[in-house]
C-alpha cells in the first residue's frame, strides 16, 4: 500500500502485478522478526516444543497477511504525477477538483486573527482535535462532522494543548502551570508542581503526561492515580521541543546547545544524549517504527538518524519549525509559511520532495500534525488553523480495537476500562521494548581456574615439545646443545603464563597488604604506614 | 495527474439499524499497536492475578454419612450420579448436581470397603469387612422415585458371602467379571454366588485391585506385602510382581495410556509405572507430607488426583514430578477416597469427617454456560500466561498456593530431612573409593525386587 514512484511514474498497489513476492513482504511483517535458531539445541524435547510454536507463529502471520491482502475495506491514498508533472508542484486547488466530495472537505482555512498563533492535537482515531491559541483561546473540534464541541477563553497565554487517552479530558500549558480540563471545559486539576510549562506530550499506553517547564524540568505524572512518576531536571536549560517517541514511549527533548537527549521516567540521567546539530535544535519528530528520528536545527540543516546505530541518514538543507511524520512515513517540516512533505519513495530511507504548499504571506506556521487514519495535514498558524490533503499520508484501515473513528460513547467507556486494565507500568519505558519477557543474555565469562590455566600452559608445552629441530651444521649439532635449545623453547612457551601468574599474584598481595594494613595495624603503628592508608 | 485521498463515508463504517451489532474493522498490522510485547506482558500478569482471584475450586459438601467416607464409586453411565460406602456400612447414591442423596442402600454389617458399578450402570457391587458381597440394582431415572415393584430397592440383588473379608473391588469395563482384594484377588461373575478363579501370590492380605480400562482381562492389585502384582485373566497364575520399600495403598491406571498406571504409596509420594517395565518408576510425584490413600486418574489421562492422610486432594500432571493443585479447607480431615468425575471438571473426595466434597478440577474455572467470546477470552488469557509463565512475577503468582500451617511445616521438614539425608550420601560418596557407591536415582530407589 502506499505511494511507491520511480522517475515520476507510479505504481498502483494491488493490481494483477502483485506477485507472491509482495505476500512474502507482509508475512514478514506479521513474523516480528526471524524465529529461533533452533539447530544449536541441545534438548531435543524443546527442540520439537519450539519447532511447533514456530509453526504456529507462522500459520497465524500468513493468515494475518491473507486477510491483509483480501479483508481490508479501504485502499490507501496515492498522487501521482503524469508527464512532466512533478507531484510538488501540484496545487492543492487542483487536488480538490479530483478527488471526492468528502475528502475535498478537508481542505479549509479557518482565520482566527486575534488569538494565534494555535497549536493542536489529534486524538488517536483522528476524530477530535484540541486547538489552543496562544493568547487563550481553547477550542475542541470534532472534525469530522466539523462540529465545534466547546470552545473557552481563558485569558492567559496558552503553550500547548494535548488530549489525554480519550477526547473527554486534554491538558493545556498555560502562563503559571498546565490544567486539565474536560470535555465541556470544565477545570479538574491544576498541575502546579509542573510549574510553567512549555510542551506537553501523553504516553498513551503508560498514561503518563510528560511536561518540560521553563527551567527545563522534565516531569512525568500519572493521570490515573495522580502520583508523581519521575521530576528530573535536565540541566541543558530552557527548550520547547519534546516528542514522545511512539514505538518505545521514550521521550526525546531538543536543546539550544544542539543536543537532543532521551529521556525515561525511571531514571534521572537521559538514556541518550547525542549531538545532532551545531546551532539550537528546533524541531524534533518520531516515524511510528521506532527506527527514524528527524531532528531540524537553526543552523539551516534537517537531518534524518536511524535511532539503532544513532547515525546521520540524511541530511537535507532547510528551516524548519515543526515536523512531525505521518503514520505511512511522510515527513511534513514546516517553516515561515511553506510547507513541505518529504517521502521516501525508494525504500531505502532516502527522503525526497514529495509535496509543497504555501500559506498566504504572513502567516507564521507553529504547528503540523498529520491527522491519524486520514490523509490530512492539519496546520497550526498565526491566523488561526488550516488543513490541507496530502494523499497517502494515513493509514487506510483502521481496528476497531486500537483507535475506532466512528467510536460510540459505550465503545468508547468500554475502550477506557480495557485501557486501563492494559496500563503499563512506568518501568516499560526502554530503548528497546521488545526486550521484556526475553532472557538475560549470558555473562562474560570469567577469569579463567587455575587448573583452566595450568592445562593451557600445558599444551602449549606439548605442541612446542613435539617440533623438530633442524639439523645444523657439524659442530652445532651436539646433543647437549639440542637438549639446552629444547628447553630453551619450553621455557619461552612457558615464559608468558608464568608472567601473567606472577602478575595475579603479587596483586593479591597487594591487595592483602593493603587490607592488613587497613584492619590490622594497631593505632600506635598506623603512623608509620604510607599516607594512604593512615587517612 | 491521478489522485485519491482516503475518505470513509459514515454509512459504510457504522451499523444500518440501531438493532443491528456495531461493525467490526481489523487490521493487524504491528505498527499500529506500539510496545505490544509490554502491553502483553501486562495482560499476562493481569491473567495470573485474575486467576488468583477466581481459584474458589470448593463447590460444596455432601453429608448424610454417619461415619468416615472409605469407599466411592462412579457410574459410568450417568454423569451426575456417584456412590459411596461408609465405615458403618451405609451406601449412598448422590446427585452431584444438587447435591444430595438420591437413594441409600441398607449395606453391609460392618464396614464397606469396596464399592464399583458395571459399565452399563445397572448393577452396583459392594463389598465389606462381613465377608460379603452384595449386588445392588441402581435406579435408572434417578429424579423419579421409582413406582415399579418388580424390583425392591431396599434389598440387594445377589448376597455372595465368602471365607474372608474384603478389602476392595473392582469391575471389569465392558464385561461380566468384577475383581475383589481380600486374603486374595478372587474373580467372580454377577451370576454366581462363588468366584470363578482365585488368584494368590504371597501370604498377606490383597488391599486393593484395579482392571486396566483398555485391557479388559489385565488387572493390578497392591498388597499389604509392600507388593504391586499383575494377573491376566487368561492366565492362571499372577503374570509379575514387584516389591517396594513401602505399601501401596491404592492403584490406578491410566484411560488413556493403557500400559502405564500409578501407585499411591505409603511413603508420600506416588509413582508411575510402566507395566512393562517394573523394575523403574516412569516418575514419581512428589508433593503430599503423609501417607497417599487414594488416586483416580482424569478421563483425559493428562492428570490424576490424589487425597492423602494429611487431609489434603492434590492433582498431578501425569507426567509432573509436583502437583498443580492442592485442596484443602479447615473441617476436611483424612481423605480416605478421591474420584474424577467422568466429564473431567470436577473431583470429589470422600473423608474422614463423613462428608464428601466436591471441588472443581481447575479451580479458576468459570462454571454454567460460557458465551464463546467469554471461552476464547478464557482462552487467549491461558496462552498468554503460558507464554509468559517463566518471568519471575507471573511465576510467582502462578506457583503459590496457600498452605495450612501444619502442612507447610511438615513440608519443610521433609525437605530439610530429605536434602540431609542426600547431604549425607553425597559425603559418604566423597570418603570413599571412587566407584564403591553409587547412587540410585529415586525412580528405583524404592524399590526392592521386581519377581517374576
Amino acid at each position: 500500500m502506499g505511494v511507491k514512484q520511480e522517475n515520476g511514474t507510479l505504481i498502483k498497489p494491488s493490481t494483477e502485478e502483485e506477485t507472491p513476492n509482495e505476500l512474502d513482504l507482509k508475512v514478514k511483517k506479521y513474523l516480528r522478526g526471524d524465529g529461533a535458531n533452533l539447530e544449536v539445541l541441545q534438548d531435543k524435547k524443546l527442540k520439537g516444543q519450539l519447532a511447533v510454536r514456530e509453526g504456529l507463529y507462522k500459520q497465524s502471520a500468513n493468515a494475518a497477511a491473507k486477510a491483509e491482502k483480501w479483508l481490508m475495506p479501504s485502499e490507501g491514498g496515492y498522487l501521482e504525477a503524469e508527464g512532466i508533472e512533478k507531484t510538488w508542484r501540484i496545487k492543492q486547488e487542483s487536488i480538490a477538483r479530483e478527488v471526492d466530495i468528502l475528502s475535498s472537505r478537508n481542505q479549509y482555512d479557518i482565520i482566527l486573527p486575534e488569538l494565534g498563533p494555535y497549536t493542536l492535537d489529534f486524538t488517536s482515531s483522528g476524530r477530535y482535535m484540541a486547538l489552543a491559541g496562544r493568547k487563550g483561546h481553547i477550542g475542541i473540534v470534532d472534525v469530522k462532522q466539523m462540529n465545534l464541541i466547546r470552545e473557552f477563553q481563558v485569558r492567559e497565554t496558552v503553550r500547548d494543548v494535548v488530549f489525554l487517552h480519550n477526547e473527554l479530558f486534554f491538558a493545556a500549558a498555560q502562563k503559571k502551570y498546565p490544567y486539565i480540563y474536560n470535555r465541556d471545559g470544565t477545570e479538574l486539576h491544576c498541575l502546579k508542581e509542573h510549574g510553567a510549562v512549555l510542551r506537553l506530550q501523553f504516553l498513551k499506553n503508560h498514561f503518563l503526561l510528560a511536561s518540560i517547564n521553563k527551567f527545563g524540568h522534565l516531569h512525568y505524572q500519572d493521570i490515573t492515580m495522580g502520583s508523581m512518576v519521575g521530576n528530573f531536571r535536565t540541566g541543558l536549560g530552557r527548550t520547547d521541543v519534546m516528542q514522545v517517541n511512539p514505538f518505545n514511549g521514550v521521550v526525546a527533548l531538543g536543546h539550544s546547545g544542539g543536543r537532543v537527549t532521551m529521556w525515561k521516567p525511571t531514571s534521572s540521567s537521559p538514556l541518550v544524549s547525542m549531538l545532532c546539530h551545531h546551532g539550537p535544535v528546533s524541531a524534533l519528530a518520531f516515524h511510528s517504527n521506532g527506527h527514524l528520528m528527524a531532528t531540524a536545527g537553526k543552523e539551516k540543516k534537517i537531518k534524518l538518524w536511524d535511532l539503532r546505530k544513532f547515525e546521520v541518514l540524511q541530511t537535507l538543507p532547510g528551516h524548519a519549525n515543526t515536523l512531525d511524520f505521518s503514520q505511512k512515513g511522510l515527513l511534513a517540516c514546516g517553516t515561515g509559511s511553506f510547507v513541505q512533505v518529504l517521502g521516501d519513495f525508494s525504500a531505502t530511507q532516502n527522503y525526497s520532495r514529495y509535496m509543497t504548499h504555501s500559506m498566504v504571506k504572513g502567516y507564521q506556521i507553529k504547528e503540523l500534525v498529520f491527522r491519524p487514519y486520514e490523509d490530512v495535514l492539519g496546520i497550526g498558524h498565526s491566523m488561526g488553523w488550516s488543513s490541507i490533503l496530502i494523499p497517502g499520508s494515513g493509514e487506510p484501515n483502521f481496528d476497531s480495537w486500537v483507535a475506532n473513528p466512528f467510536e460510540t460513547s459505550k465503545q468508547r467507556r468500554e475502550k477506557e476500562v480495557r485501557s486501563l486494565l492494559d496500563k503499563l507500568p512506568p518501568e516499560t519505558i526502554m530503548l528497546d521494548p521488545r526486550k521484556i519477557g526475553t532472557v538475560h543474555s549470558a555473562k562474560k565469562k570469567e577469569k579463567a581456574t587455575k587448573q583452566e590455566r595450568e592445562a593451557e600452559m600445558e599444551n602449549a608445552v606439548e605442541a612446542v615439545k613435539g617440533i623438530n629441530l633442524k639439523n645444523k651444521t657439524k659442530g652445532r649439532n651436539k646433543p647437549t646443545k639440542k637438549l639446552k635449545k629444547k628447553q630453551e623453547i619450553i621455557a619461552k612457551a612457558k615464559r608468558p603464563y608464568l608472567d601473567q601468574q606472577m602478575k595475579e599474584e603479587e596483586e593479591i598481595a597487594k591487595k592483602k597488604q593493603k587490607v592488613s594494613q587497613e584492619v590490622e595495624l594497631p593505632k600506635s603503628l598506623q603512623r608509620f604506614s604510607n599516607k594512604k592508608a593512615a587517612s | 495527474m491521478k489522485v485519491k485521498a482516503i475518505s470513509r463515508s459514515t454509512d459504510e463504517f457504522t451499523r444500518e439499524r440501531s438493532q443491528d451489532l456495531q461493525r467490526v474493522f481489523r487490521n493487524f498490522d504491528p505498527s499500529i499497536r506500539p510496545q505490544e510485547k509490554a502491553v502483553e506482558y501486562v495482560r499476562a500478569l493481569n491473567a495470573a492475578k485474575l486467576d488468583k482471584i477466581f481459584a474458589r475450586p470448593f463447590v460444596g459438601a455432601m453429608d448424610g454419612h454417619i461415619d468416615s467416607v472409605s469407599c466411592m464409586a462412579k457410574n459410568p453411565n450417568h454423569l451426575k450420579g456417584i456412590f459411596s460406602g461408609s465405615m458403618d456400612g451405609d451406601i449412598r447414591l448422590w446427585d452431584i448436581a444438587s447435591r444430595r442423596t438420591i437413594r441409600q442402600f441398607p449395606g453391609h454389617q460392618g464396614a464397606v470397603r469396596g464399592l464399583t458399578a458395571s459399565t452399563d450402570g445397572h448393577i452396583l457391587v459392594s463389598c465389606g469387612t462381613d465377608c460379603s458381597i452384595r449386588l445392588w440394582n441402581v435406579p435408572v431415572a434417578t429424579f423419579v422415585e421409582s413406582d415399579d415393584s418388580t424390583v425392591d430397592p431396599t434389598k440387594p440383588v445377589a448376597v455372595y458371602v465368602w471365607k474372608n473379608a474384603f478389602w476392595a473391588v473392582d469391575h471389569q469395563r465392558d464385561g461380566e467379571l468384577f475383581a475383589t482384594a481380600g486374603a486374595q484377588v478372587d474373580i467372580w461373575n454377577h451370576n454366581r454366588s462363588h468366584p470363578l478363579n482365585s488368584f494368590e501370590w504371597g501370604a498377606d492380605t490383597v488391599i486393593s485391585v484395579r482392571f486396566n480400562p483398555g485391557e479388559p482381562n489385565l488387572l493390578a492389585s497392591s498388597a499389604n506385602d509392600r507388593s504391586i502384582t499383575l494377573y491376566d485373566l487368561r492366565m492362571a497364575s499372577p503374570v509379575r510382581k514387584m516389591i517396594m520399600m513401602t505399601k501401596t495403598n491404592s492403584i490406578c491406571w491410566n484411560p488413556m495410556e493403557p500400559m502405564n498406571f500409578t501407585s499411591a504409596n505409603e511413603d508420600c509420594n506416588c509413582y508411575s509405572y510402566d507395566a512393562r517395565k517394573l523394575n523403574e518408576a516412569k516418575c514419581v510425584h512428589k508433593d503430599h507430607v503423609s501417607a497417599v490413600m487414594d488416586i483416580d486418574y482424569s478421563p483425559t489421562g493428562r492428570e490424576f488426583v490424589t487425597g492423602s492422610y494429611d487431609r489434603t486432594v492434590r492433582i498431578f500432571p501425569y507426567n509432573g514430578g509436583h502437583s498443580r493443585e492442592i485442596y484443602h479447607t479447615k473441617r476436611m480431615q483424612r481423605v480416605f477416597c478421591v474420584k474424577f468425575s467422568c466429564d473431567a471438571s470436577y473431583v470429589i473426595s470422600g473423608s474422614d469427617d463423613t462428608n464428601l466434597r466436591l471441588w472443581k478440577a481447575n479451580a479458576s474455572e468459570q462454571l454454567g454456560v460460557v458465551l464463546s467470546r467469554e471461552q476464547k477470552k478464557h482462552e487467549y488469557h491461558e496462552a498468554i500466561k503460558k507464554r509468559y509463565k517463566h518471568l519471575p512475577e507471573v511465576k510467582r503468582i502462578l506457583r503459590h498456593r496457600h498452605l495450612p500451617k501444619p502442612i507447610y511445616t511438615a513440608l519443610n521438614r521433609r525437605r530439610t530431612m530429605i536434602e540431609a539425608e542426600k547431604r549425607r550420601e553425597e559425603k559418604r560418596k566423597a570418603h570413599s573409593a571412587p566407584g564403591s557407591i553409587s547412587t540410585k536415582p529415586l525412580r528405583k530407589r524404592r524399590i526392592i525386587k521386581e519377581v517374576e
